[in-house]
């Protein structure tokens, strides 16, 4: 649908200099008939003859032309913008290229960097350390490489190199991601964004006037910054935080990673991959919470055990000073119930990887009556804010790490698509359970949906049956190919319907084998019709493929694979 | 937890050898010729993996006579790699368990009986009990048979159930020091993790990483001068600090290595051998490894290098009496060395000792020690071994004599380097390092005269080792 709208929009603004609106209601009823040999079915037209989107463009038509001919759109009402996005991460990112595509009048308000966390501070960089960590490890797994036979003399590395890598990624993905709104023409505004009023945003920079606009409707999409827990000392130098180990200033002999989530368990294979001991220090009693439980522990056996990696479980740092005279970082341990001393650990850095906070602060949100949440800022299930009485702010709507409903930087695209789908017409709500998350240590681990405890609690609950299916690796011809055998997929369903609950899969790229079943879940298809799907051999992804097979369905084929269609 | 096992997993592993029904934990009991009645089934332990040849129990999530019915899980099995939840195949009741938490069974053996009905538990129980001495019979002959008989020693996969009681006792002697509120102790975390696995007390280990921590290389060094390399071949493990604890007044039986030993050690009487020494002095060879130490070179491939070189010199000390009637001259150096490790004897091959660089010599060798660590050894890694070479000096020991691996032609036994008076033949008095050697080797090859110009060659490169370096 929203491909079809663009190349029917284009189309439009082409030829709409020489022809009569009433000739361009008729050129797109038509097409039906005269668009089949592009291969979309004739149904797939049915329903956008009543669609807001074309009745949008056509409305933008009518204004002036020259806008019209560009990408960005025009505005009605007297506003200054369709749309006015505060933060230029991937989120806001995310929501302002649809913008555009759906014909709005997008602004971009950004007081940093454009690319956000993800960008510069986060996923990017980390994936170009994370990239040379795996090559290190392979080339340092001699067993490993003799098997196949190959022969490679000590592995070493340059660090300046390898946090060049990192920064280099950083900017050539800035760079694209700048230019991709600017060729389509989203004004980017640089300075502070903060609300004034209803509709109204002001923005500017330190020490300069500000400028203030309006906007028919808000995104804020401001993110987050990393958490830092009281008691830490952050120097930047020998403790730190996300934001500068991706600088990879310093590869300290000696390194605790205080939390064991996604980001401190990527950091322990970049470090240890490069030479590294690490200390993890985890709150809960058990390494890697929020992990499905099963995954968790054999990925504990394959990241963890036979790494230099040691950890301690059940305790807080409640205090880290960073070192100083001669003197090595000091962490005090306390016992996480208790409160009691446990250790002190001495070590040469300390990286905090605790999560991240929402970064919400100045955004004038008292101007509209908005409290936070500890910091985050409270929305429906469409992303649109409430404020302090419990009501629907109309017009105003929080995306991403400042919503902190799932801290993932294409969660926040996502929910950023979702918004501009309900200022231009389309309601929509962002099914988060769909929504896979992915850590790339060596090797990946992937998830979408529900662990296997919450599937069972939600299934007692309302009382369905639960049945889970794993494949492995090991049974992979792909997998064997690369002797990289290690890992499981595990799927979550219900054997009543077919309904895929949740997948996990540990094992090499784990991550890009996801999504075969976080589409699935997002659009609703069942086990026993994907299973019908053909896989190519030999690749990883007939892991899935086995997985799906697996399950033991009691439903039939819910229908019958479409009618064949003439391309 | 899982319910796989018969349902997703196994459909999964399609190799053809593994696709017999290898998961039917709880078979009808046709197939084997015991005396328990069909009603009262055996529970199996499962093949979870390829490479799979025995399995730990993690636990018995059902205890003795506790109802099953169909599917549900019955005991968590530890393979290779993963937890695996076994579920039964019938309905029934868990009559008896016989491999309890944390025991080691083999793939194929009962580790448990499930019996139909509440009246036949009894039945089960008293099977049960009949079997004990068979059910842990099984896993001791599975763990004997792949012991290579080539090797001087060999050693097959560690065997859990040896190892258990020994990492209890362990634990047990070993306090945690820094909870005893005296003073803390600094290492870092591979540093810990070797001392676990080299059974090293960190309170008595000196830290010379930053600040005084006990680093890895720490943890290695003093796990050094406690790794016994033992020519002697005798199951006799000499620990100089803390050896492990044994209780006295017990019968403790071999594990699969130390048999391995012993049957090495009775085979080696059925060869005629003799020994001969010789004193050579290694002033030049010390100056010489402190002057490459710094590039990883280890004294024991400097050693093994010098006694390659001196066996391509001398083919017939390098061969072997394999048959009693014809001399075998192996194509290849291949300098076996005597390592001790926990609980027995293994000897990792340095291949071409005589081509390759000692360099890579010493690479090689590292790895081959980390391996024999791990029990990670290969057979072809420990099997193939021309020449032998045990040193006991770093104990101080001076000579010894050492029993000659069933396969080979000769062994070295080495002696502890140490300043000695010497009278030179200038009439003068002098100091000299000199170390003793003692070679024992066949005399249906390898002949007197043969081993003492063997041993004036390797005299020649020990004291003037530049060869060594090429």
């Amino acid at each position: 649908m929203a491909s079809l709208s663009i190349s029917l929009s284009s189309n439009l603004s082409a030829t709409r200099s020489s022809n009569s609106i009433s000739d361009l209601y008729l050129s797109s009823s038509i097409s039906p008939q005269s668009l089949r040999f592009c291969g979309l079915r004739r149904a797939a037209f049915t329903p956008l003859k009543s669609s807001s989107s074309k009745q949008l463009v056509s409305k933008q038509c009518r204004g002036k032309l020259s806008v019209c001919a560009s990408a960005n759109g025009t505005v009605s009402g007297g506003f200054d913008y369709d749309l006015v996005i505060i933060g230029a991460g991937v989120g806001g990112h995310g929501a302002a290229l649809h913008a555009v595509e759906k014909g709005l009048k997008t602004a971009i308000i950004e007081g940093d960097v454009v690319g956000g966390t993800c960008v510069n501070r986060g996923c990017v960089p980390s994936k170009a350390l994370l990239a040379v960590s795996g090559r290190m490890r392979e080339l340092q797994n001699e067993h490993h490489m003799k098997a196949f036979g190959l022969q490679v003399a000590a592995a070493g590395y340059d660090r300046q190199a390898v946090a060049d890598h990192a920064n280099n990624l950083a900017s050539k993905i800035r760079n694209n991601l700048t230019n991709s709104m600017k060729n389509l023409g989203v004004d980017i505004l640089t300075g502070v964004g903060s609300v004034v009023g209803p509709q109204k945003v002001k923005y500017g920079k330190a020490g300069l006037p500000d400028t203030t606009i309006t906007a028919k409707n808000i995104i804020i999409a401001t993110g987050s910054v990393p958490f830092v827990p009281k008691g830490v000392e952050v120097d930047g130098k020998t403790v730190i935080t996300s934001d500068h180990a991706l600088k990879l200033e310093t590869v300290p002999e000696w390194i605790v990673i205080v939390g064991s989530g996604y980001i401190g368990l990527e950091f322990s294979d970049v470090y240890t991959a490069l030479g590294s001991e690490v200390t993890f220090v985890e709150a809960l009693d058990q390494l890697m919470p929020g992990f499905d439980p099963e995954i968790g522990k054999l990925a504990q056996r394959v990241l963890i055990n036979p790494r230099k990696i040691d950890y301690h479980t059940g305790v807080f740092a409640s205090k880290i000073t960073p070192a100083k005279d001669g003197k090595p970082v000091l962490i005090e341990l306390i016992d996480a119930k208790t409160k009691e001393p446990k250790d002190t650990l001495e070590v040469d850095a300390a990286l905090i990887a605790t999560g991240r906070a929402p970064f919400t602060k100045g955004l004038g949100l008292e101007n509209i009556n908005v409290e936070t949440q500890r910091g985050f800022i409270p929305v429906d299930e469409r992303m649109q804010v409430i404020d302090a009485n419990g009501t629907l702010v109309p017009h105003l709507y929080c995306i991403g790490d400042a919503n902190g409903k799932l801290m993932l930087a294409h969660a926040a695209s996502a929910q950023g698509i979702s918004v501009v789908e309900q200022v231009t017409g389309h309601d929509h709500v962002l099914n988060h359970l769909s929504i896979p998350a992915a850590c790339f240590t060596h090797p990946e681990i992937s998830m979408v949906g529900l662990t296997e405890p919450q599937a069972r609690e939600k299934a007692e609950k309302e009382g369905f049956e639960v049945s889970i299916a794993k494949t492995s690796f090991k049974a992979n011809t792909k997998a064997l190919a690369e002797n990289e055998g290690e890992g499981i997929a595990k799927l979550i369903y219900r054997p009543d319907n077919g309904e895929i609950l949740g997948v996990h899969i540990f094992g090499l790229h784990a991550a890009d084998l996801i999504h075969e079943a976080s589409n699935a879940m997002a659009l609703g298809t069942r086990i026993q019709d994907i299973k019908f799907a053909v896989h190519a051999h030999p690749t990883l992804s007939e892991v899935l493929d086995e997985l799906f097979k697996s399950a033991k369905v009691k439903a039939g084929v819910s229908s019958p694979v479409g009618e064949p269609v003439s391309v | 937890m899982a319910h796989l096992l018969n349902t997703s997993f196994i459909s999964t592993t399609k190799t053809p050898s593994l696709y017999r029904p290898a998961t039917l934990l709880a078979q009808p009991q046709l197939k084997k010729p015991t005396k328990i009645q069909a009603k009262i089934r055996e529970i199996f332990m499962p093949a979870l993996s390829s490479t799979m040849t025995e399995g730990k129990i993690v636990s018995w999530v059902k205890s003795e006579g506790d109802k099953l019915s169909k599917g549900e899980s019955v005991v968590v099995v530890e393979s290779d790699k993963a937890d695996m939840d076994v579920e039964t195949f019938y309905d029934g009741y868990l009559a008896a368990i016989m491999v309890d938490e944390g025991g080691v069974a083999a793939v194929g053996s009962a580790i448990g009986l499930l019996a139909e009905t509440e009246e036949e538990i009894q039945m089960a129980k008293d099977k049960a009990s009949t079997n004990a001495g068979s059910s842990s019979a099984p896993v001791a002959a599975a763990a004997a048979a792949p012991a290579p008989v080539e090797a001087a020693v060999s050693v097959s996969a560690p065997k859990a159930n040896d190892s258990a009681p020994k990492a209890k006792s362990v634990t047990g002697s070993s306090v945690h020091p820094a909870s005893e509120g005296g003073k803390r102790i600094v290492a870092s975390p591979y540093a810990k993790k070797l001392a676990k696995e080299l059974k090293v007390d960190l309170s008595g280990v000196v830290g010379t990483g930053p600040m005084g921590r006990i680093v890895a290389k720490d943890v290695e060094a003093a796990a050094a001068t406690g790794v016994v390399v033992d020519t002697a071949k005798t199951n006799v493990s000499v620990k100089p600090d803390a050896g492990p604890k044994v209780e006295l007044g017990s019968v403790v039986p071999f594990t699969a290595m130390q048999a391995a030993v012993s049957r090495n050690m009775l085979e080696s009487l059925a060869v005629p051998t003799f020994r001969v020494g010789y004193t050579i002095s290694t002033d030049a060879l010390d100056a010489l490894y402190k002057k490459i130490k710094s590039k990883g070179v280890t004294m024991t491939a400097m050693l093994a290098k010098a006694t390659a070189l001196a066996l391509a010199a001398h083919p017939v000390v390098n061969s072997s009496c394999r048959d009693g009637k014809s001399f075998t001259y192996n194509s290849s150096i291949n300098i076996a060395v005597a390592v001790a490790i926990d609980g027995g004897l293994i000897t990792p091959v340095l291949p071409d000792a005589d081509k390759v660089d000692i360099y890579t010599l010493s690479r090689k060798w590292k790895e081959l020690v980390d391996k024999a660590r791990a029990k990670q050894l290969q057979p072809h890694e420990y099997t193939t071994g021309t020449f032998t070479l045990s040193n006991l000096g770093m104990f101080g020991v001076d000579r010894f004599d050492a029993i000659l691996p069933p396969g080979t032609g000769a062994i070295m036994a080495v002696g502890a380097s140490q300043p000695t008076i010497v009278g030179t033949k200038d009439g003068r008095i002098g100091m000299k390092n000199q170390m003793q050697v003692n070679v024992t080797a066949d005399h249906r090859v390898i002949y007197g005269a043969d081993l003492a110009s063997f041993l004036q060659t390797l005299a020649k490169i020990i004291e003037d080792p530049k060869d060594l370096t090429f």
